[in-house]
């Protein structure tokens, strides 16, 4: 199973599509590695650099509908070949998730208020996240502060989570 | 209790339920090109498991760069070209018959009502003009796919969209779908199925209800659907005439895949066009939409005719109807791209083409190309674009362009007057 703790990098703007996270001049890559440098190279939001942005981060907090847009496995990919392996939003497009999970990565809603109350308190601090996968349990802190919050995922993302991910699970079962 | 169309798709076809609302199902149809495919294949070959559930079920065409423009992509093709070969897969298109996916399966008559079909691509939605279950997937859904002819989903809820009223001159289906996106948001049919319904839809072509049913994943939808009726029938004739006594046999039994009178919505939402206008789309988002005239004095340094939303035969010959005689504007690049080889020959034999190139337009192959900002078209910094594509994403047609989303009547329009602007087959609402 994947590691899901880590700091955070907030993304404060909704409907990030996946142009922005990988734009499609990269579908060209045949490795997933070729995809490290141009992770959210398109993404206008206000004071964010990708160059640095996402650099020793490893889990994206961020609004509504984040994955909108293209299939693209590569946006997971890009994610999680720059470490980030968790990302929470207050909902996910539809094939977003599924590929996040397919890919034995996590895809977290929850809900609108709440990620507002965690953009409130933990927005511009050196924030981490400690994910305590047994408990349904996020734990983040930052210089002062301490937050619980608690998740639930299906019984079936819990196994594509434990067991690494689709390809495996569906050729053993059906 | 009644059911909608995926509903009894998803009953039909259930494998598995390995959590609840979730439901593996049985796949009709595995479409496959040289993007989001090779991946799968190289994964597939890595794991040891290099095989396919079924070569007659899976469709194959290199669409999105072709010719092949270096030699990445020139490797992606052939990734997929000597797989296709290695598992005998008859239906693959290369070069010279190779046209847009969702365009081109359509017309070779691999879709059919009831159908389950997944692709690794966002607008396989496309497909449900049909009566069919048709979802975008990830490569790894797809590589399943490929593997054991499943998919998982959540069973779907469903929003019926009853189009209502008569659509006026010089509007069409490119407008309605905008329209709908503008008041669903981009996140306003995530995890639903849009079922299309109501006169306006019955009356349009299966090519316009492929256009309504290619953007509903631009409002978050799993897959668009229409009711089979007459229509779907003629289309396929050609290819189910040995399946059914005569037409109306066939019709009898597509109507199965009709929601049933008392099925349970999720939403109804009424969406009547009667006053319509051509509509267009502004900023970065597809649900950024207002009439045309409201955007009149937005320049354009590109026009772009083509795409699985909007490069089919009707779609070329509402443009040409504009075009016919005239000439675009200096300072606009105009660009074609018959969406298939059919189309492209079609255009060619209704003088279509002629029409085009004496306007000034370059006409393409087909291809995806410019859509995504791969080949054939891409934007300069700073350049605008109305197009008859599907996105209006930052970047798409290329880093630092702008596009406009329109009808093909409104990007002729624009290419001759060199701003966005109504065709003259627009009169006003009425």
């Amino acid at each position: 199973m994947k590691n899901f703790s880590g700091n955070v990098l907030f993304l404060d703007r909704s409907d990030i599509n996946t142009d922005e996270i990988i734009p499609a001049k990269y579908l060209t890559e045949i490795s997933k590695q070729a995809l490290k440098p141009h992770l959210l190279e398109d993404l206008k939001l206000s004071g964010f650099d990708s160059r640095h942005a996402v650099d020793e981060k490893n889990v994206i907090i961020t609004r509504a509908n984040f994955g909108c847009g293209s299939s693209r496995e590569h946006a997971p990919w890009a994610l999680e070949v720059n470490n980030i392996r968790l990302v929470i939003a207050e909902n996910f497009a539809r094939i977003f998730r599924q590929n996040m999970f397919n890919c034995g990565m996590m895809a977290v809603e929850l809900p609108g208020q709440t990620i507002d109350d965690i953009f409130k308190e933990f927005a511009g601090k050196e924030t981490h996240l400690e994910t305590d996968f047994e408990n349904n349990l996020f734990i983040i802190t930052a210089d002062g502060h301490h937050q619980e919050v608690s998740f639930s995922i299906s019984d079936f993302d819990r196994a594509l989570v434990m067991t690494g991910g689709w390809v495996e699970y569906a050729d053993a079962k059906y | 209790m009644g059911k909608t169309i995926a509903e009894k798709i998803f009953d039909t076809h259930r494998v598995d339920m390995p959590a609840e609302g979730i439901f593996v199902i049985r796949l009709d149809a595995v479409f496959c090109h040289e993007i989001t495919t090779p991946i799968a294949i190289n994964d597939l070959v890595s794991r040891g498991k290099d095989r396919v559930f079924d070569p007659d079920k899976i469709k194959v065409v290199i669409d999105h760069v072709s010719p092949a423009k270096d030699s990445k992509t020139a490797m992606q093709g052939k990734i997929l070209r000597e797989w296709a070969r290695r598992h005998h897969i008859l239906d693959f298109f290369d070069i010279g018959r190779n046209g847009i996916c969702h365009a081109l399966f359509p017309e070779k008559g691999f879709v059919r009502p009831g159908y389950t079909v997944i692709m690794g691509d966002s607008h396989t939605c496309t497909h449900g003009a049909f009566g069919a279950f048709a979802a975008g997937v990830g490569t790894t859904d797809l590589e399943v796919g490929i593997l054991k002819g499943v998919c998982t989903f959540r069973y779907p809820s469903t929003m019926k969209i009853d189009v209502t009223g008569t659509l006026p001159n010089g509007v069409y289906a490119k407008d309605v779908i905008l329209s709908v996106i503008s008041r669903l948001g981009v996140n306003g049919a995530t995890n639903k199925v849009l079922e299309f319904t109501g006169p306006v839809v019955e009356a349009m072509s299966m090519e316009s209800r492929m256009t309504l049913c290619n953007m509903a994943v631009e409002a978050g939808g799993t897959s668009g659907i229409c009711w089979p009726d007459m229509k779907t029938v003629e289309y396929l004739w050609e290819f189910i005439k040995d399946e059914y006594a005569d037409k109306q046999d066939a019709l009898n039994h597509y109507r199965q895949f009709c929601s049933d009178p008392d099925a349970q919505y999720e939403q109804v939402m009424e969406h009547d066009i009667s006053h319509l206008e051509p509509m267009v789309t502004f900023g970065y988002k597809p649900d950024q939409v207002k009439p045309v005239k409201e955007m009149s004095s937005t320049k354009v340094d590109q026009v772009y005719i083509g795409s699985c939303t909007n490069g089919r035969i009707e779609d070329l010959r509402v443009a040409a109807q504009v075009l016919k005689g005239k000439t675009i504007r200096d300072s606009v690049r105009g660009i074609v791209s018959p969406a298939t080889p059919k189309v492209f020959r079609q255009a060619m034999e209704e003088g279509i083409l002629k029409i085009f190139m004496d306007a000034g337009f370059c006409v393409t192959n087909p291809t995806c190309g410019a859509c995504l900002g791969m080949s054939n078209g891409v934007l300069a910094e700073g350049e605008v674009c109305a197009s008859t594509t599907n996105r209006n994403f930052n970047g798409r047609m290329g880093k630092g362009g702008m596009v406009h989303l329109v009808s093909p009547a409104t990007a002729a329009a624009t290419a001759i007057n060199g701003y966005i602007t109504n065709s003259e087959l627009y009169k006003g609402s009425p």
